[in-house]
């Protein structure tokens, strides 16, 4: 039986690190809780998620590297779940939050007439490949993420991250087409500004 | 005409599935002529890959 102790990720120092992997541990269950919507198949999850990196005893040479790999083991358990549980998520969401958000801020990037606002007008991302590596940028990212209504950010996860296809979103949501792509809309829409705002015009 | 609001409202569909050809035409009159929405295009693919990076490498699932 393999147990969460960070020692068997052999020869890093920073695996001692008990802050990051408490924090690691805060946010898959975060993650985990948001799709599932159930804090025991959260917690599930996550431990499943942790023992089978560790049981892998990959070298991880930085932070971030673990982390995707954990991350990945954990998407696999959701879509699992998910998969195997008709209507898991609807079950406990109350139903309100499933019906079509109403407008509000993500609107006021567009003028009356539906044109982008000057200021609000996309510029080109400068995005390298080195990117995929800068902790700094997913901490923004993971921010941006965060800052997203539950019901916009559930929805996105389980198209960009778990990669369910809009049918069984919808099915597992609750709710219809037209509605869905609202949701992601919205989603991407104030995902974007967030990272334009707080990374690409930066010039980080 | 299509304004930038309904351009941006197919492009973040597009990720999803595939466009009607008469949708895709009006978009690409629209984005032709309409740098930032040619910009969120792009952006909406970055942001899937992005996405797909955020929870790589996609081990196996460990049954």
């Amino acid at each position: 039986m393999t147990t969460l102790n960070t020692n068997t990720l052999s020869g890093l120092d920073w695996n001692q690190d008990e802050a990051f992997m408490g924090e690691l541990r805060q946010q898959m269950l975060k993650f985990a809780q948001l799709q599932l919507q159930d804090s025991y198949l959260a917690e599930d999850a996550v431990q499943e998620a942790f023992i089978g990196a560790l049981k892998n005893q990959q070298s991880f040479a930085r932070k971030a590297a673990f982390k995707t790999w954990v991350f990945g083991i954990l998407k696999h358990k959701i879509v699992d779940i998910i998969r195997s549980s008709q209507r898991l998520v609807s079950n406990g969401a109350s139903h309100s939050d499933n019906d079509e958000p109403p407008p509000e801020a993500w609107d006021q990037q567009f003028d009356d007439r539906g044109y982008w606002h000057l200021s609000e007008r996309p510029t080109a991302w400068k995005l390298p490949e080195e990117i995929a590596a800068n902790d700094q940028f997913w901490l923004v990212f993971e921010t941006c993420l965060g800052a997203l209504p539950a019901n916009y950010s559930r929805a996105y996860m389980m198209r960009e991250f778990i990669g369910l296809s809009t049918t069984e979103i919808c099915q597992q949501l609750d709710t219809n087409e037209n509605s869905l792509n609202v949701l992601l809309y919205r989603a991407r829409l104030k995902l974007r500004n967030c990272l334009q705002n707080n990374w690409f015009d930066q010039g980080a | 005409m299509m304004n930038c609001k309904q351009a941006t409202q197919l492009l973040s569909q597009a990720q999803d599935r595939k466009l009607k050809l008469a949708e895709n035409v009006s978009l690409k009159v629209h984005t032709s002529m309409c740098k930032g929405c040619r910009n969120f295009g792009t952006q909406m693919q970055q942001l899937s890959r992005l996405s797909n990076q955020f929870v790589k490498p996609n081990p196996k699932p460990d049954t």
